[in-house]
């Protein structure tokens, strides 16, 4: 005896909110009865577990049914065979795209390709997500990423069009998609301090600084890749540190400025030449693109360890990145300065992001 | 040529890739209607692909136009192979032949192929461009109106109810017509659809023909279905109620005044016996006593109507009258027997007094007598004799009819049992049938031909010539749907001074009236005098097919009751199978008698409405599963408890086994009435308290005797002065009866179950509505005994309802309207239940002081209606008569509802002779004191609509998405929003099927998405005409067949319902404008995109 057929249809589609995230989450059908089990709704209703179970299948089959649709958010809203209200379509959407931040740590700024899918079971054995999950997440991903790669214009603005994602969550994709594009470091054990939240600000940074699209929007080009122009110019910059005499006037004109309102004056004023090679170096060695994948390593090697080493404190940071990139524009000798605010802006506030436990 | 149909190929989105190659493709469309076909260009490599095409025009008869329907297919072209169909879309195009439905069926509708499902959609234009004609021999009939609603549909106004229309037309079944070759599934469910999208279309034009004969404009109650009998054929079969309608411009209408029709019916003689029934056809009362009756039904000739043919006559007919009564009181004799007369001419006339409605126009329905019902067991014959040709391949096992034209053939079926069903109904001394249906359960050759209806008395008001006009009220119940007696009021008054004399006395209890006569009941049943006006006699239970008519008078709320029984029967072949099946039957029909009676008596109530009884054939067993919505009506008397009494009362443990249960019953009973709300009031205060000795007197006599007969002493007095309902346990079934009974669980709070259309005590719906459909199938083990049977399709049964409660556990509080449930046993083993209801929420806080309020507010409805008639109209005497109740009611508001019946019968008609003069002052009287109530009960209601027009706001943002929302109901109605406009019925029937049934999510998944799949083609199709919403919808048909096996599994589905436009009520007040923005809304909302 047993029952060979139970379907459930509804004018309006029915979703509980609670069995979706449930769905979501990668739960199999008898696991998400047990959560729910657990979480009481029987008792609540009346409900017996056989009953439960017919609706936890019933709406894993809606969602699965939905799937394919969730693919093309757009195709949601126009399409028949299920009738949903618009602020149920706008939660199922949302909650599809939404991702684990520990998740997506994981797989920011590998390739998303088919070897980086292959090695998700590991990803869902660190991070405690179901593997079903991470696919899900990682497909979304791919999903936004090939939707976008070829699109023109701001890239914050084609994801949220595209998939009809609310602005905060079209930013971060945004960042996904700008990390995996230029293939940033981010695994690295000295980066395992840094949360995605931090990297996607510092996307942010980089998306609205760096980009072709960022100086002229009506440039028919995309988010995706970094200015070359401007990488180009970067080289430029290196004229700081070879230059001996600019590198002394820039360490005087600093340390001027700084003396007295810090207490790791002494630091700052020994490690100067230290920290502008390295910074300078960054900017320079940008134009290979090898190197624009070790951004973040290199920002973090080059600049943020010696300066902790040093106990500095954040606002100790900000002092002296102030400084030392409006002391720069007071050098004589030295002349390109759109591109030096250019590069200092977004290298100090990803540095100040940056710089903490 | 008298009709030019117009087709234009707009565009088509969400194609599916039919290239692999470029992920595209190359589609064109063939547009065909009858034998012409055009074709559009190729629109190359896209999904979305716009044709934008020019005017296909069909220039055809309006015969064709009926018939055929519009045939869209989607194909992508291909320069070397042949071409691929995508899909195909069907539109049914006879909306457009009405003046009054729908002008232009415009919007995207989803291609669908057989095989693959929706595949994206098309965007069309269609029109039609219909000439007069003025041919008196046409076979067309366009313009005739089809409704499937029951009701006289809201927006129209009764004329005339001419009655039943019935037709079926036969063909072979293109299924098996691939027998010696390779069945190619597509070609033949395609040919399928087709085949039957014509048959239902011919279907159609020749019922309409009949109509246009009897002189009608419509069909209401239009109830059409399918046979598939395998390999012996197809049938489409329908039956209807003709109407004339009227179309209600703005209502109210000015009320014009009928000439009085009727005779007045004081002063003659009773006319008893005049049709006394000869034999005690019908069985039914609530007594062991019917197995008696019963036993009648064994095969025995008496009843087979073809006595002249040989013995293979199969053709036994159990029937079964389920209905109970008493005998009208005597002082309403001679006019019930008037009455009688005087509808009966109208009525005799008609070959079959038959009603489909469930609903009536105020003051149609006088009385009702009880269930009739009617089966039949036939075999289908599978010899394919040459000589018939291929016109048809079955007939009767009779071998005298058998060179009859096929659908001759079926005609007599039928015939033979809607004349068994108008002879119960004489029998019961009604002379008509509402609530009318029939249905057929096919397994193999066998086939049980089923009719049941509810035999009744009916006002010849609408049967006559000269129609006497009644304003229809109809349109406005969603508001004052429980009224006590508000609506029945306004009907009468148009002929109070004669015939609704009686009614005008009893405004909620008249049609518990019995019919028949008190000394010659035809089953055994209790007689009380009326609760409600102590004047005419009622009977102890009523079973009925109908809705609960508006006017009744119900104490507490309603339930859903179900009697389910499986009945195991040997596998046999032909006639040996179809003699076990008829023996099997009485049987059957009893048991589900009983089970309903207990459970009924259970849940203290005393009445059913709605009762639809379902038998279900297949090898192995029987299914019977009976669903009737419980009421305890305030006219008839409190039913009395249920009492165990065992056979051997030696053993004492067993007599504690005994008292134990019985106290368990007694339990239920109490825990029941509380949950139900059944408090009805104390008879005996009341009648103390009543200014009228007489009728008091004279019920307490009757009670007395009645009770006398029994041993009242003996029995468990806690539920009721009445005798209880006795339940002998001699065996071991009688005791699972009895758990079985106690098992039933009671639905969790906030949830209230009926299978109306409308639960009694609950007003305040919000517009949150939910429809759906749920399929279930079971496979049972073999060897099962009836009770193992019997426990688990009950558990089946009481699961899936558990299910839907949970599921629709957010909409709490709310009530599941129109729950209809469907059995059947696809296979061996198997066991299939549909459900197809409405849940409707309603608005807490008003329910909970609902016993005063809907009291208070209907009749104050009630009156402002009258008030505002009384503007347009100066002829007061007509209308006074009914004034003069609600006001009275309404005074006594608070006290028991049934307290007011008896002072009003005394204070409008403290003698029957009263003069009429007196009456009017009394009424003029009333009348004045209404009008002046009606201030403040409109402040009273205001609230309402308020509170209904801040839900809808937040509902309206919705539509702001590109898909119009289309609302789907099996009600008539939606509740807080009037329909403005009929669009024209949906009847579709789509065949799906998949040879790879795993991929698909197994069974399951295939069926969840057919089903989905049909609902969105119902929307589209109903946005396309202009609608936002389905009433009256059904899913008559659900056939499943799998073979896991080969991975395969088909399916087909039919669906019916009415296209129609609403508009809130809280928008109407807003904008008087608003209908037309709605259709253009809706319109576009279709094209959006």
């Amino acid at each position: 005896m047993s029952v060979e057929l139970d379907v459930f249809v509804g004018n309006t589609t029915i979703m509980d909110k609670e069995v979706y995230q449930l769905w979501l989450n990668g739960y199999t059908v008898n696991d998400a009865v047990k959560v729910r089990i657990e979480g009481g709704v029987m008792e609540e209703c009346e409900a017996s577990a056989e009953v439960l179970l017919s609706d936890t299948m019933d709406q894993y089959r809606t969602f699965q049914m939905c799937e394919r649709l969730l693919h093309h958010p757009a195709k949601l809203a126009n399409q028949l065979l299920f009738q949903i209200p618009p602020d149920r379509q706008a939660m199922l959407i949302e909650r599809y795209y939404a991702f684990d931040d520990s998740f997506v740590r994981e797989v920011l700024g590998k390739k998303l390709s088919k070897g980086t899918k292959k090695d998700l079971d590991d990803v869902s054995i660190k991070t405690g997500i179901m593997l079903k999950s991470c696919r899900r997440q990682f497909d979304n991903f791919k999903r936004v990423f090939k939707v976008v790669e070829e699109l023109k214009g701001p890239l914050v603005e084609n994801i949220r069009q595209h998939f009809l994602l609310p602005d905060p969550l079209a930013r971060d994709y945004a960042a996904i998609v700008f990390f995996a594009n230029n293939r940033f470091e981010t695994g690295k054990k000295k980066l395992q301090y840094l949360t995605f939240q931090d990297f996607a600000f510092c996307a942010g940074q980089l998306i609205n600084n760096w980009t072709v699209g960022a100086v002229d929007n009506m440039m028919e080009d995309m988010d995706v890749d970094l200015d070359k122009e401007f990488l180009q110019d970067l080289k430029d910059l290196k004229i700081l540190i070879t230059d001996k005499d600019l590198l002394d006037q820039h360490k005087s004109l600093v340390c001027t400025a700084l003396r007295g309102k810090t207490n790791v004056f002494n630091e700052m004023e020994a490690n100067f030449k230290n920290l502008s090679r390295g910074l300078v170096n960054i900017a320079a060695k940008l134009i290979n693109a090898k190197d624009v994948r070790d951004f973040f390593i290199d920002l973090v090697e080059k600049f943020i360890e010696p300066c902790r080493s040093d106990k500095l404190t954040s606002i100790d940071v900000n002092l002296y990145l102030t400084h030392y990139t409006n002391s720069a524009h007071i050098l004589d000798t030295f002349k390109h300065h759109t591109v030096w605010t250019r590069y200092m802006g977004v290298i100090k506030s990803c540095i100040l992001r940056m710089y903490h436990d | 040529m008298p009709g030019k149909l117009k087709a234009k190929i707009v565009a088509g989105r969400h194609l599916p890739v039919m290239d692999r190659a470029s992920d595209l493709t190359d589609a064109f469309v063939e547009v065909k209607f009858g034998n012409t076909t055009f074709k559009t260009d190729v629109y190359p490599k896209s999904l979305n692909p716009q044709w934008n095409s020019e005017w296909f025009k069909f220039e055809v008869d309006d015969e064709d136009l009926q018939d055929e329907p519009l045939q869209i297919t989607v194909l992508d072209h291909d320069t070397y192979s042949a071409n691929d169909a995508i899909g195909k879309v069907y539109i049914d195009i006879d909306p457009l032949l009405c003046s009054e439905a729908a002008t232009v069926i415009s919007g995207w509708l989803p291609i669908y192929d057989t095989i693959h499902g929706i595949r994206g959609e098309i965007n069309v234009l269609v029109k039609v461009d219909l000439f007069n004609d003025l041919n008196r021999f046409r076979q067309s009939s366009c313009g005739v109106k089809f409704f499937c609603t029951t009701s006289i549909p809201r927006c129209y106004r009764a004329i005339m109810v001419h009655g039943f229309v019935e037709e079926l037309v036969v063909n072979e079944d293109p299924e098996y017509q691939w027998i010696d070759r390779i069945r190619t599934p597509r070609a033949s469910n395609e040919a399928r659809q087709r085949l039957i999208f014509l048959m239902s279309g011919e279907l159609q034009r020749k019922i309409g023909l009949k109509v246009l004969e009897m002189g009608g404009n419509a069909v209401v109650g239009y109830l059409q279905c399918f046979d598939l009998e395998g390999e012996s054929g197809l049938v489409v079969r329908a039956i209807g109620t003709a109407c004339t309608l009227e179309k209600i411009s703005t209502f109210p209408a000015t009320a014009t005044h009928p000439s009085n029709s009727s005779p007045s019916k004081d002063m003659k003689e009773p006319v008893f016996g005049e049709e006394a029934p000869g034999v005690p056809l019908s069985s039914g009362p609530p007594t062991p006593l019917r197995a008696q009756t019963f036993s009648s039904f064994s095969p025995s000739k008496s009843y087979s109507r073809q006595s002249s043919s040989s013995d293979t006559e199969l053709s036994l007919t159990p029937k079964t009258g389920m209905g109970s009564g008493g005998s009208a009181g005597k002082d309403a004799g001679p006019l019930k027997a008037l009455l009688k007369q005087q509808t009966q001419s109208a009525l005799e006339q008609r070959e079959y007094p038959f009603f489909t409605l469930t609903v009536f126009p105020p003051g149609f329905l006088l009385h009702v007598g009880g269930v009739v019902s009617a089966r039949s067991v036939k075999l289908l014959d599978r010899i394919h004799n040459p000589a018939l040709g291929n016109t048809r391949s079955y007939k009767l096992l009779d071998w005298n009819s058998f060179t009859a034209d096929e659908p001759e053939t079926r005609d007599a079926w039928w015939e033979e049992i809607r004349q068994e069903i108008k002879s119960h109904a004489k029998s019961l001394g009604c002379h008509a049938v509402v609530g009318y249906s029939e249905s057929t359960s096919i397994c193999e050759e066998v086939c049980i031909l089923s009719a049941s209806g509810t035999a009744a008395i009916l006002s010849s008001r609408f049967m006559q010539d000269g129609p006497l006009d009644t304003e229809l009220r109809l349109s406005q119940q969603p508001l004052c749907v429980f009224s006590t007696g508000s609506e029945r009021v306004e009907g009468d008054m148009g002929s109070s001074a004669s015939l609704g004399f009686e009614e005008v006395v009893s405004p909620g209890c008249g049609f518990c009236h019995i019919p028949y006569d008190e000394l010659n009941i035809p089953f055994p049943a209790q007689l009380t005098y009326c609760y409600c006006c102590r004047r005419y006699k009622v009977p102890d239970v009523l079973f009925t097919t109908i809705d609960l008519p508006t006017e009744a008078s119900v104490t507490g709320k309603g339930c859903l009751i179900q009697a389910r029984l499986c009945r195991t029967k040997k596998k046999a072949q032909g006639e040996v199978n179809a003699t076990a099946i008829s023996n099997l039957l009485p049987f059957l029909e009893y048991e589900l008698h009983t089970q309903l009676m207990n459970k009924l008596k259970l849940r203290g109530m005393n009445a059913l409405f709605g009762l639809r009884i379902q038998i279900s054939v297949g090898e192995t067993m029987l299914l019977g599963l009976a669903s009737a919505t419980g009421v305890y009506l305030t006219a008839l008397p409190s039913p009395g408890g249920i009492q165990i009494v065992g056979k051997t009362p030696s053993d004492i443990t067993y007599e504690q086994h005994i008292s134990n249960m019985q106290k368990k019953i007694n339990d239920t009973i109490t825990k029941n009435k509380e949950l139900y709300e059944i408090n009805p009031p104390e008879v005996v205060e009341e009648i103390i308290g009543s200014p009228i000795p007489e009728p008091r007197q004279r019920s307490r006599l009757f009670r007395s005797h009645s009770e006398s007969s029994d041993d009242v002493s003996e029995i468990d007095l806690s539920h009721g002065k009445k005798d209880a309902f006795v339940l002998e346990i001699d065996d071991t079934d009688a005791v699972e009866d009895i758990h079985a009974l106690l098992t039933d669980s009671p639905t969790p709070a906030g949830f209230y179950s009926c299978n109306t259309e409308i639960m009694p005590g609950i007003q305040n719906w919000t517009s949150a509505i939910q429809m759906f459909t749920s399929v279930r199938v079971f496979r049972l083990n073999a060897n099962l005994t009836n009770q193992g049977l019997n426990k688990i399709f009950s558990d089946l049964c009481e699961n899936l309802l558990k299910s839907l409660y949970f599921k629709l556990r957010s909409m709490v509080p709310c009530c599941l309207c129109h729950l209809n449930f469907t059995v059947a046993i696809p296979e061996d083993e198997l066991i299939q239940v549909a459900v197809t209801a409405v849940a409707l929420s309603f608005d807490k806080e008003q329910t909970l002081e609902n016993g005063k309020q809907s009291g208070e507010k209907t009749p104050i409805k009630a009156i402002t209606e009258n008030d505002e008639q009384l503007q347009f109209n100066l002829e007061l005497n007509a209308e006074t008569s009914s004034s003069s109740i609600s006001p009275k009611g309404l005074s006594e508001v608070g006290s028991h509802p049934s307290a007011r019946a008896p002072s009003v019968d005394y204070s409008s008609f403290a003698d029957r002779c009263s003069s009429w003069i007196e009456q009017l002052k009394l009424k003029a009287h009333t009348i004045r004191r209404g009008s002046v109530k009606t201030t403040s009960s409109m402040e009273k209601a205001s609230p309402l609509p308020e509170g209904r027009s801040r839900s809808l706001r937040s509902n309206r943002s919705y539509s702001g998405s590109s898909v119009a929302v289309v609302k789907m109901t099996p009600l008539s109605f939606i509740p807080g929003a009037k329909i403005i406009k009929y669009l024209g019925i949906i009847n579709m029937f789509f065949i799906r099927e998949t040879s790879s049934l795993r991929e698909e999510g197994g069974v399951s998944g295939f069926l969840h998405t057919f089903i989905a799949e049909v609902f969105a083609m119902v929307r589209a199709h109903v946005a396309a005409l202009g609608g936002n919403a389905v009433v009256s919808y059904s899913m008559k048909e659900c056939v499943f067949m799998e073979n896991p096996n080969k991975n395969q599994a088909q399916c087909l589905i039919n669906v019916s319902g009415d296209a129609v436009i609403f508009v809130r009520e809280s928008e109407l007040e807003l904008t008087s404008v608003q209908p037309q923005s709605a259709t253009t809304q809706t319109s576009n909302g279709g094209e959006g995109t």
